[in-house]
């Protein structure tokens, strides 16, 4: 594994169209700021897991589904 | 053709209905065919499993409660069931109802099924304002008091 050390507002480049740049660092946080070509996914590790954990606590739904107000008709195409 | 489904037990359904997921859903990804079937109430969908009669997902269009939600999914995942991009697909959330709490809704996992081949993919938004647990009653009383408010 490669490891680069990087200061606020510096940048890495990956391959042709991946730039990731360190925004801000405070205490134990890096914000980072990605760009990438649209085709490329970038997530957050732990969203595959909370998607995950969400789609197991939908299929434990009650059957009974509420009547919400659904407001203007004109926004349910 | 005759499904048993998990809310109304055996429903006709045409087999136009029946949806591929090549990847399954996220967690699930042994289940793959899935028919779309109108709840009996208004606006949610069932997403019930051609092979399972215990799995089904209630759905909803986030456009409902989120007439800007614009996820943002990578091209490649349009790639996956045959689309275009976003506007050749019928775009879903995964609906939460506790026994409990408040119903909620996935904005970060959303279901993006191509109108052409009829295949389907839940795709992870990279946007972070999106989260796995919308309120939906919430945030559709906060849309519409938006919506209300003066112009500057």
């Amino acid at each position: 594994m490669l490891i680069l050390s990087r200061k606020k507002d510096q940048k890495i480049m990956i391959g042709d169209g991946i730039e990731i740049w360190v925004v801000d660092i405070r205490g134990d946080t890096v914000k980072l700021g990605i760009k990438a070509p649209r085709e490329v996914k970038v997530f957050r590790q732990e969203v595959a897991e909370e998607i995950e954990a969400a789609n197991q606590a939908a299929l434990r739904s009650s059957l009974d589904l509420p009547f919400p107000d659904v407001g203007d008709p004109k926004d349910r195409s | 053709m005759t499904l048993e489904t998990k809310a109304y037990g055996p429903v006709e359904i045409d087999e136009k209905q029946v949806l591929e997921f090549p990847q399954g859903l996220l967690g699930f990804e042994e289940h793959r065919h899935f028919a779309l079937i109108d709840a009996h109430k208004k606006p949610f969908f069932w997403l019930q499993s051609t092979d399972n009669s215990q799995m089904a997902f209630i759905l909803i269009k986030p456009s409902i409660f989120r007439n800007d939600y614009d996820p943002g999914v990578a091209q490649e995942d349009f790639q996956d069931i045959g689309a275009e991009g976003p506007d050749d697909c019928l775009v879903f959330a995964i609906v939460t109802i506790p026994e409990s709490g408040p119903m909620t809704a996935n904005l970060q996992g959303p279901l993006f099924i191509s109108k052409k081949t009829r295949k389907g993919k839940q795709c992870i938004s990279p946007r972070d304002e999106y989260k796995t647990r919308h309120d939906i009653l919430e945030e559709m009383a906060a849309g519409r008091e938006h919506d209300a408010d003066p112009l500057p």
